[in-house]
């Protein structure tokens, strides 16, 4: 039987979802046996033109991680949705913009500004910032992709058919969804290969949720120890499992830090307005001063109910063009 | 055209990345002689920029995310940036921790370099067909039984970071003062059975280093010969007593004879190094500030440095442990003394290191403290500035936050370990081209010569590469005058085709 021809590629992204790929330990050499990675530059020859001359749909399945930022990975994102069957959009940068796209929040003038010109450690009296097209000190022409003003996630640049979030998945879901691809055994085009259920329903602090307690005052991690046997919320820590998707075996709670929510929304879009209706039904309040006050314990909003999902959110879309 | 002579290029794209995708840049003279190489690191994430706003207390989580590869080593320095800004001391449980963490976090990183990304072209040699250089290959060079010990001990690490840490990749350890989870009696007897496993494990490891690699004179020649050297100044981390410490200490920098040119604290970082900015990369170049940016020169002259397990060894006196100093002793002489400048000498320094933390963990785990419910010191001050700086496992690696009194962080600036070795790469690969291209001829050889060229140097370009069958990507445009310009493509079986290039060129 003939394998079935995969590609695995990186846009704006650290490198953890090629490592977790790698997590599937031993479990990859079965992957191996059914599959042929045609396409992966950070473990196989790239093969761009390999690439370009196939035929459209020749490829099954791409993963493609990373968010989009530049013009060469809005190039081969397009190429390979053209070469592929089904794309998946791989970890929670590709899914929603991910950490990266927490760079939404400022300007692409803002982040060229602090890193070329005004950090403590530059020496750049001429001003120097880097161009899509400029001359080497001995005056050779180079090259750049260009840096767009906003983070887009893959959904915005091509057709995506499935997602899998996660700030990286680990082994067994990368490997559970990959089980399902090769067997064919997949939801309906769009879906995410994960159950739609709120990680506080695995999560074994879950008896100790508040469902109505009226507490009134947030608290941060360098104001409070966590109790390892206590809900965060009961204990007055954010924590955003009521909103985000189970999968992942909660490993952070595990590690006595609350979720930050990389494994996406559950039930909704937006992550964040689930997360703040999910707050507001515990939340003692009357008087809207009170309630702001209770949520001085959340200093950053926006930076945490969209930690993952920025480009999911209208939050700096007005810096985005169509694409 | 006028710059059609300035079309006489060579484009080797992509190679894999260092936090991004990475290109080389090769221009030749009327001749087809090489004249100039460049390394471009075409990805730009701003870290710094949306770091601003935060609260302090989400950067090791969030900068983490700057690499899936060495997370632990952001998580780190920002840890330990935190623990400046709110000037809190962590209590010896926290550190004990947080050591024994970094310690595991180190040796599975160092092993996934050594027999799955940059160690196959010793293991199984620069000469082996190439596909058969990759972590299937050493299997076989090895044996089956030691390739499922390869896998098996790596993922030991990995499990016990996971219960340590929460997850291995992007870790959730690090708070100001301290750490989120106290260890239990379970943990440690599992930590104490893997690290007598890992002592063991690291000392076969230098067995194969000698057995396949030292005592071989054609590596021999590689190793001690002059096709990858250059003299830098080097940087690293030392303890109070002068041994390398990854995790602590204060930072020393040696000249190109190994005398020490300075040493300072974490907070004085920016009065030593400063950054200089091209306008054709997006990464930028990091040197002393008091000897100056001189551009890609080595010498005394030129404020380069350089970084990583060799630099770690120049820098230091000794080892913190005593097998590990047994088997360092053994690498300097071997290498000719205390002052080594062979690129590909990291391997071997990188082995040392591995033994090192292995006998780390096992010191650190029998500390009567290690299990103490004291896992953070809630004495935290107003925050104001913080530097955090530890040994990534790619080398020197510098945190640096400012925040208002509420602990939002209002500037950060991080110099990332790989970037200092950035700019020597970019001579060590033009050195490679200059030995390989003439007339304006490309070959196999020279595509090998220019991968060894950065691999051996950084494995975070590799990042995460090689572990499966395959090799480094490697497409070559070339560009003359009058020409139609060839596109020359590396088959995985280790073939060469060459095709006319197709008038977009390739993807820059």
């Amino acid at each position: 039987m003939s394998k079935v021809k995969a590609a695995i590629y990186w846009c704006s992204s650290c490198g953890g979802c090629d490592e977790a790929i790698v997590d599937m330990g031993e479990r990859i050499l079965a992957v191996r046996d059914a599959v042929d990675f045609v396409f992966w530059p950070c473990a196989m020859d790239p093969k761009y033109s390999d690439v370009e001359a196939m035929a459209d749909g020749e490829i099954v399945v791409s993963l493609i991680n990373g968010a989009i930022r530049t013009s060469e990975q809005e190039h081969i994102s397009k190429l390979l949705r053209k070469k592929s069957q089904l794309v998946v959009a791989f970890g929670s940068c590709a899914c929603s913009g991910g950490i990266p796209a927490l760079a939404n929040l400022k300007s692409k003038k803002g982040i060229f500004d602090r890193s070329y010109l005004n950090s403590p450690t530059n020496v750049n009296p001429s001003g120097v910032v880097p161009l899509e097209h400029s001359h080497t000190a001995d005056g050779y022409p180079m090259e750049l992709p260009k840096f767009y003003e906003t983070v887009y996630k893959l959904d915005d640049i091509i057709e995506v058919d499935y997602y899998l979030p996660g700030c990286s998945p680990n082994g067994d879901m990368v490997f559970n969804a990959l089980s399902a691809i090769l067997s064919g055994k997949l939801p309906p085009k769009g879906s995410v290969l994960l159950p739609d259920i709120a990680l506080c329903q695995s999560c074994d602090r879950n008896s100790t949720k508040p469902d109505s307690l009226g507490f009134t005052e947030f608290k941060r991690l360098i104001h409070v120890q966590a109790d390892p046997s206590q809900c965060f919320l009961n204990q007055g820590i954010l924590c955003m499992g009521p909103a985000t998707r189970n999968g992942c075996g909660y490993p952070c709670i595990q590690g006595n830090m609350p979720c930050t929510g990389c494994m996406g929304p559950v039930g909704s879009k937006d992550q964040g307005a689930r997360m703040m209706s999910a707050i507001g039904g515990i939340m003692e309040g009357e008087s809207e001063e009170q309630i702001a006050k209770t949520l001085d314990g959340i200093p950053d909003p926006a930076g945490t109910f969209y930690r993952y999902s920025m480009s999911s959110s209208l939050l700096g879309s007005h810096r985005k063009e169509n694409k | 055209m006028s710059d059609l002579n300035l079309a006489k290029k060579i484009s080797i794209d992509p190679i894999t990345r260092l936090e991004g995708h990475g290109k080389i840049e090769i221009f030749l003279d009327e001749a087809g002689e090489v004249d100039k190489a460049y390394l471009q690191l075409p990805d730009l994430r701003g870290f710094e920029k949306f770091a601003e706003g935060r609260p302090a207390e989400d950067m090791p989580q969030i900068t983490s995310r700057i690499c899936g590869v060495c997370p632990g080593a952001h998580h780190m320095a920002a840890t330990k940036a935190l623990d400046a800004l709110f000037d809190v001391k962590p209590t010896v449980t926290a550190r004990l921790i947080r050591e024994v963490y970094y310690n595991l976090h180190y040796f599975e990183d160092h092993l996934l370099h050594f027999y799955f990304l940059g160690g196959p072209d010793f293991i199984v040699g620069p000469t082996a067909p190439k596909s058969e250089r990759n972590v299937l290959g050493v299997i076989d060079k090895v044996g089956v039984e030691i390739g499922k010990q390869v896998i098996d001990i790596r993922q030991r690490a990995r499990k016990l970071i996971d219960q340590i840490a929460g997850r291995a990749i992007h870790p959730v350890l690090g708070l100001p003062g301290g750490v989120s989870k106290q260890m239990t009696p379970d943990i440690r007897d599992s930590l104490r059975v893997f690290s007598k496993d890992a002592v063991a494990f690291a000392q076969f490891t230098l067995k194969v280093f000698d057995d396949i690699v030292w005592k071989n004179p054609a590596y021999r020649e590689l190793l001690l010969g002059n096709v990858y050297r250059c003299e830098t100044y080097y940087m690293g981390m030392v303890d109070p007593q002068g041994h390398s410490d990854i995790y602590d200490g204060d930072i020393r920098v040696v000249d190109q004879k190994g005398k020490e040119f300075i040493t300072f604290a974490p907070k004085d970082y920016a009065k030593v190094i400063a950054e200089h900015v091209e306008p054709w990369t997006y990464v930028k170049f990091p040197y002393l500030r008091d000897i100056g940016w001189k551009g890609f020169v080595d010498g005394p002259g030129s404020g380069m440095y350089r970084v990583a397990p060799t630099a770690r060894m120049n820098v230091s006196n000794s080892m913190s442990t005593p097998l590990a100093q047994e088997q360092r002793l053994i690498y300097e002489n071997a290498m000719g003394g205390k002052i080594v400048h062979s690129v590909l000498a990291n391997h071997w320094a990188r082995l040392v290191e591995v033994l090192n933390n292995a006998e780390r963990v096992q010191q650190l785990i029998e500390h009567e403290a290690f299990l103490s419910p004291e896992i953070r010191n809630m004495n935290l001050n107003t925050p104001k500035e913080g530097v955090g700086i530890v040994e990534a496992p790619r080398g020197t690696l510098i945190h640096h936050y400012t925040s208002d009194k509420n602990g939002i962080i209002t500037s950060a600036n991080m110099i990332v370990a790989s970037l200092a070795n950035v700019s020597a790469m970019s001579m060590n690969i033009q050195s490679a081209a200059k030995a390989f291209i003439h007339k304006g001829k490309v070959d196999d050889g020279l595509l090998n010569m220019v991968e060894m060229a950065f691999r051996t140097y950084d494995p975070c370009l590799s990042c995460a590469t090689h572990n499966l069958p395959g090799k480094m990507p490697l497409q070559v445009n070339l560009h003359q005058t009058g020409n139609a310009g060839r596109t020359i493509l590396r088959n995985s079986d280790g073939s060469i085709n060459e095709s006319q290039i197709s008038k977009e060129g390739n993807h820059g």
